[in-house]
């Protein structure tokens, strides 16, 4: 029975793939995305760009204000919790949000434990910068994972790493002897099972976005060239100069991320892009959040 | 034998492998272009239906797809797919490609879940296990209609001429009966030239 709710939540990210999941902050933003073809909406009270720039402590948002955008939209609705933060994923829960984001993205709650995602009914979706932390994700039953990237800089650098990464060490256990994959759970701390998969699959067992510093549609087109199976946008689509036809852009972006005379129509005339800051010129290093290493 | 998925968004891979599983051979529809190669049927997959029939519309697949459909293209839609093929959407929600004669009720059994499993008989293909996503049901046919499936009271899959509408997955699980039967339908649908070429060959 547990396994089936785990198989049901798998497959609604599924049913995301080839999509585009943007943040908003109000029920008119979220109709908006919509509109411009938004597979799902993150809700949350600020995007990470404002996050960063009115620091402290940042935690879920507003039941109240959530439930006014799942009114507000036919399509699911996700937010985030606190990392770790089992209550406030409760309370999520208790308002049928589609799916849960334990992000790090808000401060988390918990340095060493992330939530037991297998104690819930709703799916959640984990960030991960490389596959050692995609799979520890999965074992505690996230449905879908995506890249850290790094969220609120319009900088799409370590999306790219991330991605690139996982890829590279999917590549690296795919080619493995079946002798060797003991070791390499071992080395990544997961079960021999997950690995095994990996190993004869050659993908993750869940559904794989891009997400942190997406901004334009060539961003999008370049994580889906590299594998992303879909794509997050927080801030780059609100923080830009006409987060419609931008929203609509990238959402076409993500569907012919192959056909680059389309992208180039995509691409012309979409007003300003969000700043954005590049990793250089942060103090705030959202993706290490969750599980310390190297960055 | 070669089926077009319609390749915009959503769960178009799975049914991609489905296919291939069976030795049919399978086509993305992305854009306009894409629907001038032949193909002999038709899948519209999962996913979310307000973002397909935007990028259906925008794309200039639209008006292809629709006389394709009407013209009697063997055509495949499950939950999104079905939406996308319904005549009306429950809640007054303007409708995308109108061929197939039922009023669809979006996000029928509520959010994430409301999701569920369940096995049931579908006529044509028999008993099958049954995956509901955020599903829809059909709140009503009109004459002509069909009805292949129900679960809980409710008709879940429609068969109108060549379409068939479905609530729910049979792409995500590893029964390929459904794929088979619509295949069938697929087969019997080529000219009369075709199907004995296709008979010699090893499978499908």
């Amino acid at each position: 029975m547990e396994n089936e709710r785990y198989n049901l939540n798998k497959e609604l990210a599924q049913m995301l793939k080839g999509g585009v999941i943007m943040d908003v902050t109000t029920p008119e933003q979220a109709v908006i995305a919509q509109e411009a073809g938004a597979c799902a909406v993150m809700a949350l009270e600020r995007i990470p760009a404002d996050i960063r720039a009115a620091g402290g402590v940042a935690r879920m948002s507003d039941p109240k204000m959530i439930k006014e955008i799942q009114n507000a939209v036919s399509i699911p609705v996700m937010a985030k919790c606190r990392i770790g933060h089992f209550a406030e994923a409760q309370i999520l829960e208790a308002i049928e949000i589609d799916y849960i984001d334990e992000s790090e993205v808000l401060s988390p709650a918990d340095d060493v434990y992330h939530i037991d995602k297998t104690k819930f009914k709703v799916p959640f979706v984990c960030g991960a910068k490389d596959l050692g932390e995609a799979l520890r994700r999965i074992s505690e039953g996230a449905s879908m994972i995506r890249t850290k990237g790094e969220p609120g800089t319009g900088d799409i650098v370590q999306a790219v790493r991330h991605m690139r990464r996982m890829n590279n060490e999917i590549a690296r256990l795919t080619s493995m002897r079946e002798d060797e994959l003991f070791n390499a759970a071992k080395e990544l701390g997961v079960s021999y099972e997950l690995v095994s998969y990996v190993h004869e699959n050659g993908r993750l067992p869940v559904v794989n976005f891009a997400a942190g510093g997406v901004a334009t549609p060539a961003d999008a087109a370049l994580m889906m060239q590299l594998g992303a199976e879909g794509v997050f946008v927080g801030s780059g689509i609100f923080k830009s100069g006409n987060p419609q036809k931008r929203a609509a852009s990238i959402v076409k972006a993500v569907t012919n991320y192959n056909d680059v005379k389309l992208l180039a129509e995509l691409s012309e005339d979409l007003g300003e892009a969000m700043v954005g800051i590049n990793e250089q010129e942060i103090e705030l290093l959202m993706s290490i959040r969750g599980e310390s290493g190297e960055r | 034998m070669k089926i077009a998925v319609l390749a915009v968004q959503g769960a178009f891979a799975e049914h991609e492998k489905m296919l291939s599983d069976l030795g049919a051979e399978s086509i993305e529809i992305r854009k306009k272009s894409d629907l001038e190669q032949d193909f002999d049927g038709l899948i519209l997959p999962g996913g979310e239906s307000t973002v397909m029939g935007k990028l259906i519309r925008e794309l200039g697949i639209f008006d292809c797809l629709r006389e394709k459909i009407e013209n009697g293209m063997p055509t495949l839609g499950t939950c999104a797919g079905l939406i996308l093929m319904a005549k009306n959407i429950a809640g007054g929600e303007s409708p995308h490609l109108a061929t197939l004669p039922v009023t669809v009720k979006r996000n029928a059994y509520g959010r994430q879940l409301g999701s569920f499993t369940a096995t049931e008989h579908v006529s044509g293909v028999g008993e099958m296990p049954l995956t509901f996503i955020r599903a829809p049901y059909v709140e009503s046919v009109e004459k002509g209609v069909d009805i292949i499936a129900t679960a809980g009271g409710k008709i879940v899959g429609v068969k109108y001429k060549n379409q068939i509408g479905v609530a729910f997955h049979p792409e995500v699980t590893k029964n390929t009966a459904f794929h088979e039967y619509f295949l069938k339908i697929c087969a019997a649908c080529l000219p009369s030239d075709a199907v004995q070429l296709s008979s010699n060959l090893p499978s499908l």
